[in-house]
């Protein structure tokens, strides 16, 4: 599934957040967005995943919906949006309560999605009972129970520690070579964009514009290897320029106001 | 050429080392936290009970007008015996029961529906916060005019006191159920019916039954006080005509039964909080 993004402006009353952006999200594509704090990254998600009306533009799919999807665009949240009265195999049942399935395919997605996670012993588990990385993987869970066709990820890792992010990427690496699933994967975090993205949409400061759109070459399997370091080093200094200057350009406004 | 490869160079002796002195680190940590004391509040209840036996006995309080804890605890007993504790709680316990359930379901409905529609909010806000500050047992002479001197005068009254807080608690709940579970559900493709009744309705379930707690010792309040003005039976005109005949160990005994009617309404919300919110 493709995604269309043409023109799209977005204001909150008299503020501009985002400012013409035109970005295509081939099938099977992983595009991470990066910029600076209220640039506009998470709203940009927001819009894509049909959540936030837009002020002008339009954003659009295009393609065959594959089968057993039951929620073409699927979102997965920084703060994991778990129901804390739920325990974990109820959390992910939530999704899939108001689709007409058998009882046995219902059950056959719950218990998949939490076996492919490492849940299983955990399913009967309440959200409290769970580390942050464990609760993020119910939010993938979930959002794999509806065999999304697209992935809206806000910055699913920024509310864990180093060591269980770097689990979870090789959780998501591994989801994406398996299903190919076309992401739009918000960050704030380069060695994430590095380690994940086919591509990555540098946005400006407030109002969010496409600075640049940057494609990593080193396909994704071989970026963990030596021989990949010296490219990935100078996509890193070229995104961390572009980062900083607008990082800083954005303080010193942030200082004038 | 550093000192160490020079051999001309005067042998440097190190430093003598002063032993650490063995003092130990003050513990600066205690305090500010709870702890549970368990036998507390019996030991605080009997040494109570204890110094007001005494005082009476040694006729430093008047038993007429405070008679001593065994006094009331005869009466009490007497209560029981004659069926005037049963007979006084009963009509007492239906009207808290009847009013507060009134109260409580069209406070719920309306608090619903101010908290998930904006209409029903502007319109419902400035008249809530017109009437929630009316002293309800004002309204009771209005009630006997509309209703009669009989039970459903004293059930509006309690529901009517009940409503307001009700419809605030209710409302205020829902604005407290997290926002981004909604987002959630809604990026999910969940039907509005089933976002009310999988997230709001048990996002708001702590704000609801806190008020519960608040609605049910209102609901206590104003049965006294409606019983006072009109009733027969019920504790509060148990009291009241314990009060007009001076015999105040009975009515000490009264409003040991309603202290006694509170706890257990007490707790058997706290029994109801803690069966629905495990999950906290």
């Amino acid at each position: 599934m493709r995604l269309l993004v043409s023109d799209l402006t977005h204001r909150y009353d008299d503020l501009t957040v985002l400012d013409g952006i035109d970005l295509t999200l081939a099938e099977g594509e992983i595009l991470a967005v990066i910029g600076p704090s209220g640039c506009g990254k998470s709203t940009l998600l927001g819009i894509a995943g049909g959540i936030v009306a837009p002020t002008s533009g339009s954003v659009r799919v295009e393609g065959e919906v594959p089968d057993g999807c039951l929620n073409p665009i699927t979102f997965i949240f920084q703060d994991f949006a778990l129901l804390p009265w739920r325990n974990v195999e109820d959390n992910v049942a939530l999704v899939l309560e108001h689709h007409p399935l058998s009882s046995a395919e219902r059950q056959e997605r719950i218990d998949s999605g939490l076996r492919r996670m490492g849940l299983w012993e955990f399913r009967k588990a309440l959200p409290k009972q769970l580390s942050g990385g464990m609760r993020q993987r119910v939010g993938i869970a979930r959002a794999l129970a509806v065999r999304p066709a697209m992935l809206l990820l806000d910055e699913p890792l920024s509310a864990l520690d180093a060591q269980t992010r770097e689990l979870l990427m090789d959780d998501f690496l591994e989801l994406w070579r398996r299903e190919k699933t076309t992401a739009l994967y918000v960050t704030h975090n380069l060695d994430e964009a590095l380690r994940l993205a086919d591509r990555v949409c540098v946005l400006s400061r407030r109002p969010g514009r496409i600075r640049e759109l940057v494609t990593i070459e080193e396909p994704r399997e071989r970026r963990q290897e030596p021989s990949a370091q010296a490219h990935l080093a100078e996509v890193r200094d070229r995104l961390w320029h572009l980062m900083k200057a607008e990082a800083q350009m954005a303080d010193r406004e942030i200082a004038r106001a | 050429m550093p000192d160490s490869l020079n051999p001309t160079a005067a042998p440097v002796t190190p430093a003598p080392v002063t032993p650490a002195i063995g003092q130990p680190v003050r513990f600066r940590g205690g305090g500010f936290t709870v702890k549970r004391h368990p036998w507390a509040a019996l030991a605080a209840f009997a040494l109570l009970i204890a110094v007001w036996e005494g005082a009476s006995r040694l006729g430093l309080a008047s038993p007429l007008f405070l008679p001593p804890p065994s006094a009331v605890g005869r009466a009490l007993a007497g209560m029981v015996s004659d069926g005037s504790l049963w007979l006084n709680l009963k009509a007492s316990l239906a009207r808290i029961a009847v009013g507060w359930v009134l109260g409580t379901l069209g406070g719920m409905l309306v608090g619903f529906a101010m908290g998930i529609f904006s209409t029903a909010r502007a319109v419902g806000v400035p008249l809530v916060s017109a009437f929630f500050p009316i002293p309800k047992i004002a309204l009771l002479p209005l009630f006997i005019l509309w209703f009669g001197i009989g039970e459903p005068s004293k059930f509006a009254t309690i529901g009517f006191g009940v409503f307001f807080p009700t419809v605030i608690a209710t409302y205020s709940a829902i604005d407290q159920v997290p926002r981004n579970l909604i987002r959630m559900a809604q990026s999910f493709g969940l039907p509005w019916r089933s976002i009310l009744r999988s997230i709001v309705l048990p996002g708001a379930l702590p704000g609801i039954l806190a008020g519960f707690r608040i609605t049910a010792s209102i609901a206590l309040i104003l049965v006294v006080a409606a019983e006072m003005i009109g009733a027969e039976y019920g504790i509060g005109a148990f009291v009241l005509m314990a009060g007009n005949l001076m015999q105040t160990d009975t009515l000490l005994a009264g409003v040991l039964v309603l202290s006694l009617l509170g706890l257990a309404i007490g707790t058997v919300l706290s029994q109801l909080e803690r069966r629905l919110l495990n999950w906290r």
